[in-house]
């Protein structure tokens, strides 16, 4: 009873502030809103038992992707009532290339059936959740099962990580870098010099 | 699954190049002015890497859990790769020798890219598929955008990478439909999964997925009509670039396409095998008839990939081992022409404007340089298909199977496509030839560029000898059989 109470708390904050993003005016409200929407999708998750999964929602998409969104959108000038002009003109064939998606989702969905033994197979391929926590079930997996996809995952973000470098970081002349030597050894006598001025006259 | 350590042998060549690339890294970073140093490294490792593979035994050997396999199919399309990686990284360090703008960067980028082809030559597994294909095509966003002052450039890599990532969530896609539909991401469980589905067949859902990955691979190795990226992406970036997105890529996604096409969803062939005749069709004639408009070099190349990948294509529809033989056979011969070719339009520099890449400065090439001027002639008969070049020989393996399959039309379309492409081809051994000459190409001074033309050359005309073809005939029967028989 509880879990339905709060199962339907959860989804209609969910669904509610996924459609302010798409609908409120200011930019920064929208990402405001999203990361409503990540907090009550983390909600969900916890409801069904993946504790691991919910954090890492919180934490990987709150604290860093949605905050980056918020940064990017402050720090670019974009005049959102301007993008939105169009919006009247593509609505139709939006909408018709929505519907046509969606039916074809629903004969998919009617031509699903589950196959023998599916249900055994789920079920076995994790340990119970009553016996052991998610992070212990992932770990038990990640690092001996799949060790080469993560390894491949390594490499990617490192791929990544150097693509990034490569296409922004560039040498620049006149960029005065911090030298803490030079700074150690500056000596009072490097900075001024003490000139008698004789009255009258310029130096 | 029981095994507690995972068999390491069968991939000592991707983890040598793995912690190869980033000792580069290391170099690079630590060593002033390394470039040099970073990129023969990087062909020495690559070669390293290539022998690994060869003295790898050929058994179908599975290790990390069922993720990865090895066996003559993905010891012949690993040389392919590899060869190809290690003529490309030379070819790289020769343009950029002259044309300025080197870091050490390039080279890792090549080497990590070219491990991820590997990756993908090996998958056996929906997920290593997708792991493989991000590492090779990240890195590959990257190198088309290097050069980042330039318009040109910049605006190939936004594009690729924009397509490539909605090519990734198309396949992405497909990968998820078929695990919900079929219960396993790993292909040696689809394809059991498959033949045992009984009488109805795989269901619908499985096949709208199969679909899916096959229109994401489909862009990878550019089939028509998903190739709209490649004469923009060929155009724009530096030409050593293109020259290593003209094969190297190309080989490895045929290679992850021809064995997702027979390993887990070889008993689909009856849902797949439309798709594929449509892609292979459209290609060969796209690629012939938007060839004839092009003046820029690189874009009459990349046209010229694109039907090239049609007739490559052609070999998977006969559904056996007699055709993959001929996608094999194909990849090899495409490699040597395309890279000769390269090379050749890498020669293509004068002393003020630099590199140029319209067709019409090619005029006169006969008088002003006709060692040149005839290595481009025979690559370009090569691509034509013109007998007794090695271009007419892959042409020749991939349409016999289908012609012995009964695919008559087929046939017919690709020796006419073909025919059109010639048309092209020939154009430029015209304009060399026997059009008035403009301002002379500054000569090839590197030795390794003239040693890479002319054995490509050498070997696009020697292919004829049994003893030159042997080998690649051989070798492609052996592992064609091995992979069909699954």
């Amino acid at each position: 009873m509880v879990t339905a109470i709060t199962f339907y708390i959860f989804a209609t904050i969910l669904v509610g502030s996924a459609i302010m993003v798409v609908f409120s005016k200011n930019p920064v409200h929208s990402v405001l809103f999203l990361i409503l929407a990540f907090f009550n999708a983390a909600g969900l998750f916890v409801l069904l038992g993946a504790e691991f999964v919910a954090m890492i929602l919180v934490i990987v998409y709150v604290g860093a992707v949605a905050v980056m969104f918020l940064f990017v959108v402050m720090m670019l000038d974009i005049n959102f009532t301007e993008l939105r002009k169009g919006v009247q003109d593509y609505l139709p064939i939006g909408l018709l290339i929505g519907f046509i998606l969606l039916a074809e989702m629903v004969i998919i969905a009617g031509g699903w059936t589950m196959t023998d033994g599916i249900a055994t197979a789920m079920t076995t391929a994790t340990p119970p959740a009553s016996e052991v926590t998610n992070t212990d079930a992932i770990g038990r997996v990640l690092y001996t099962d799949y060790i080469f996809l993560f390894q491949l995952a390594g490499l990617i973000l490192l791929v990544a990580m150097i693509g990034a470098i490569v296409l922004t970081h560039r040498k620049r002349d006149g960029v005065k870098k911090q030298n803490i030597g030079d700074q150690v050894r500056r000596r009072r006598s490097d900075a001024y010099e003490a000139v008698d001025v004789k009255p009258g006259s310029g130096i | 699954m029981n095994e507690i350590f995972p068999n390491l042998a069968v991939a000592y060549g991707e983890i040598f190049l793995g912690i190869g690339a980033m000792a580069l890294l290391m170099i690079g970073v630590f060593k002033k002015d390394s470039v040099n140093l970073v990129s023969w490294l990087s062909a020495i490792f690559l070669v390293v890497a290539l022998f690994l593979t060869v003295a790898g035994t050929g058994d179908v050997t599975y290790t990390f859990n069922n993720m990865f396999v090895a066996d003559k199919f993905t010891n012949f399309m690993k040389i392919l790769v590899l060869v190809a990686a290690t003529l490309a990284v030379i070819m790289s360090r020769e343009f950029f020798r002259l044309e300025g703008d080197d870091r050490f960067e390039f080279p890792v980028l090549m080497v990590l890219s070219t491990l991820g082809m590997m990756v993908m030559v090996s998958a056996n597994d929906l997920m290593t598929l997708y792991m493989g294909i991000e590492l090779q095509s990240l890195a590959l966003y990257v190198l088309a955008a290097f050069k980042r002052d330039s318009e040109r450039s910049t605006e190939a890599g936004l594009k690729y990478f924009v397509l490539g990532a909605l090519s990734s969530g198309i396949l992405l896609y497909g990968c998820s439909l078929v695990y919900g539909f079929i219960g396993s991401t790993n292909f040696s469980a689809i394809s059991m999964a498959v033949s045992n589905m009984g009488e109805g067949g795989a269901p619908v859902g499985a096949i709208v997925g199969l679909v899916f990955v096959l229109a994401g691979l489909a862009f990878k190795v550019s089939a028509v009509p998903f190739h709209m990226w490649t004469p923009d992406v060929y155009e724009g970036s530096q030409t050593p670039v293109t020259a290593f997105f003209a094969v190297a890529p190309k080989v490895a996604a045929l290679a992850l396409l021809s064995r997702t096409l027979y390993v887990p969803f070889g008993e689909m062939s009856a849902s797949w095998g439309q798709v594929v005749i449509f892609m292979s069709v459209a290609s060969m004639i796209l690629g012939s008839f938007a060839a004839i408009m092009q003046s820029n070099i690189k874009r009459l190349m990349a046209y010229s990939s694109i039907g090239h990948v049609g007739f490559a294509l052609l070999g998977l529809i006969a559904g056996n081992a007699e055709g993959l033989r001929g996608v094999m056979i194909y990849m090899a011969i495409y490699l040597v022409m395309n890279v000769g070719m390269f090379v050749c339009i890498m020669c293509m520099r004068r002393k003020e404007e630099g590199m140029v890449e319209d067709i019409k400065e090619l005029s006169g090439l006969g008088r002003n340089h006709p060692a040149l001027a005839l290595a481009i002639s025979i690559f370009m008969f090569s691509l034509a298909g013109v007998p007794p070049l090695a271009g007419f020989f892959a042409k020749w393996y991939v349409i016999i199977p289908i012609v012995n399959a009964g695919y008559f039309t087929l046939a017919t379309i690709a020796v006419l496509a073909s025919v059109v492409g010639a048309y092209y081809y020939i154009r430029i051994v015209k304009i060399m030839y026997f059009d008035e000459p403009v301002e002379e190409f500054v000569a090839q001074k590197s030795f390794p560029m003239k040693i890479i033309a002319t054995l490509s050359a050498v070997l696009v005309l020697a292919f004829i000898v049994p003893q030159i073809s042997s080998p690649v005939l051989d070798g492609a029967t052996a592992a064609a059989q091995g992979l069909s028989q699954k």
